[in-house]
């Protein structure tokens, strides 16, 4: 299958830090290094070819025991171009930490806290990381798959 | 002045903080507080298998489950590569479109009644009511339906079905008429509405704002349109959009796109096709045991070309309502009830679908499937490792990113705004917190 404009621009832009393209199911995605988010983020935003205007979606996945552990995952939409474009960074432990995007689009900031509050996932730049959907007193992160569904929390205290 | 607006105050229609900054009546600065109704959708899903998923999708959002669940339904089928039949395709939006006048019959009725107009919500309730019947007597639940399967619906349209729904819709017009009399041209409810809760086009695609919500800015983003799915391309309808993306904007764009919905669901039953039937060479539906006749007789071109109906009873059964909305393959569908208790081979198939441990397989990868919920795009996104279960489902809710929103949106506004405006942000709290 030929590789659509998206992926084609960001193989020429960012070369060196694309980890793996893909298209399955017609949707594209791009795997690239932390280091390389801010930049691309602001590229298919501005790109007037490209015009990604929408951070759709932003969230995580646990690989647990594969390495990296973390992936955050990007949904973008152009709405001019009706293209979408997944994209996922990968973040290693212990410290899982990548760029946020508060900059670029405000719509991240309850994103990214929801991220961190699940997945423990820290967004450096980020005007005001703190738990979102749970409480400040909770203990670990519900989504990480080494926390176990039938854990009971100090608030709310042992059965019996 | 600090002032708490919930978590349990009589305006909020879901459990919510507003946590206000005030100066006067003026408010300085907003602070949404979410998170009261958080139940753990996402986890909860990574732990049951993919048809267990269906019940918990229902609560997602509670004023129009529906769409949720063939959302989710259609995430799965596209990881697993289904085709589902023409009749299930249309079936799907019908109910979607019934779901979705559902929802923005409750949206305008909570939010009139919260400026005074109490009959404008006794109007709307009542037409909610008639779908609800209707959606009733298809699911056979009013909320907690479970009617979406993977590769299919759970049954077939009932008897008359055509006949209802119509009279219902026409009912709903003549409510949407006497609403619209009451309530457009009203001073007073004009006066709440209009230049409140303004957000521009910018800033709702900043925020990723979606649905009637961008639309009453004049941004024409709707995901029936962009990206059509199950067969909303075969329709005619109009994306309704705003001009000044304020309250009342957001009340005539809801208003509108309910009529655009009773246009889609006409058409669709207008043209809402049959399954495979057993009819004879002119088109005339014959008894299953009249065709064995027939082939004895040697009369068998006809036959030939058409299914053949086995029963032990031959006098017709759900096998062939069967066919007609659900996915003939055996990995996804679940066989007919009467099947699973007649004979062994539906009772393992059965067993392989429903037993933890066996289960649908989808393949390893994964998948984001958007929908047009009510408001805005529903997206499901699903990582998928090969087993019985899902590795990560996430649901993108429509109304989180509004909600991210509303801080500013408040901010500037007098106290007794937030009220109307919160009002047309519809905030389903069940899809907000999962």
């Amino acid at each position: 299958m030929e590789a659509s404009i998206t992926l084609k621009k960001i193989k020429e832009g960012f070369g060196n830090d694309v980890i793996e393209v893909d298209s399955p199911f017609q949707q594209d995605t791009v795997v690239i290094a932390p280091s390389a988010l801010l930049p691309v983020a602001t590229f298919l935003k501005e790109d007037p070819e490209l015009q990604y205007n929408y951070l759709m979606d932003l969230t995580a996945v646990d690989y647990w025991k594969r390495k990296p552990r973390f992936e955050v995952v990007y949904h973008f939409l152009s709405v001019a171009n009706s293209f979408r474009l997944r994209l996922k960074v990968p973040v290693a432990e212990p410290e899982p930490k990548v760029d946020s995007l508060t900059s670029l689009w405000p719509g991240a900031n309850w994103y990214e806290r929801e991220v961190y509050d699940m997945f423990g996932i820290q967004f450096t730049g980020h005007p005001d990381l703190r738990r979102i959907l749970l409480y400040p007193e909770f203990e670990g992160h519900p989504l990480r798959k080494d926390y176990p569904i039938k854990r009971r929390q100090p608030l709310i205290g042992p059965k019996h | 002045m600090f002032l708490n607006v919930g978590p349990a105050h009589p305006a909020t229609h879901g459990v919510i903080q507003i946590r206000t900054e005030l100066d006067g009546e003026i408010v300085r600065k907003a602070d949404v507080e979410i998170g009261y109704l958080h139940r753990a959708f996402e986890k909860h899903c990574e732990e049951a298998t993919y048809t267990q998923c269906f019940p918990y999708s229902d609560r997602l959002n509670y004023v129009s489950p529906l769409i949720s669940n063939f959302g989710f339904a259609a995430a799965v089928e596209t990881l697993m590569d289904l085709q589902v039949p023409e009749r299930c395709n249309y079936i799907r939006v019908i109910l979607s479109e019934i779901s979705r006048l559902t929802d923005h019959l409750t949206c305008i009725g909570a939010s009139a009644m919260e400026l005074g107009a109490f009959s404008v919500f006794l109007y709307m309730v009542k037409a909610r009511e008639w779908l609800y019947e209707l959606i009733e007597s298809v699911t056979g639940a009013r909320l907690t339906i479970s009617y979406g399967r993977v590769g299919g619906v759970k049954a077939d349209l009932p008897e008359g079905f055509e006949k209802e729904c119509r009279a219902a819709l026409k009912k709903t017009r003549e409510v949407l008429k006497e609403v619209d009399e009451l309530l457009t041209g009203n001073r007073i409810f004009y006066d709440r509405m209009r230049g409140v809760g303004v957000i521009s086009a910018r800033d709702a695609i900043a925020y990723g704002i979606t649905g009637p919500f961008l639309r009453s800015t004049g941004e024409a983003y709707d995901v029936r349109k962009a990206f059509p799915y199950f067969v909303y391309d075969r329709f005619e309808f109009d994306v309704p959009v705003g001009e000044h993306g304020d309250n009342y904007s957001r009340y005539l764009v809801r208003m509108e796109e309910m009529q655009q919905s009773i246009r889609i669901i006409e058409q669709a039953l207008d043209s809402l096709p049959e399954g495979p039937t057993n009819v004879d060479p002119e088109g005339e539906i014959i008894e299953p045991d009249l065709m064995s006749d027939l082939g004895k007789y040697g009369k068998t071109s006809g036959l030939l070309k058409n299914e053949v109906l086995i029963q032990p009873t031959l006098q017709g059964s759900e096998k062939r309502y069967h066919d007609r909305i659900a996915a003939p393959t055996k990995e996804a569908w679940l066989p007919p009830k009467e099947q699973v208790y007649s004979n062994i081979e539906a009772l393992m198939n059965h067993f392989k679908i429903i037993m933890l441990g066996h289960g649908l397989r989808p393949p390893p990868g994964e998948v984001y499937f958007p929908v047009e919920g009510a408001n805005g795009e529903l997206g499901f996104y699903i990582v998928s490792d090969g087993t019985d279960r899902p590795w990560r489902v996430r649901c993108h809710p429509p109304c989180f990113p509004i909600m991210a929103a509303l801080g500013s949106i408040l901010e500037g506004d007098q106290m007794a705004d937030i009220v109307p405006t919160f009002g047309s942000v519809n905030m389903i709290a069940g899809e907000l917190d999962r």
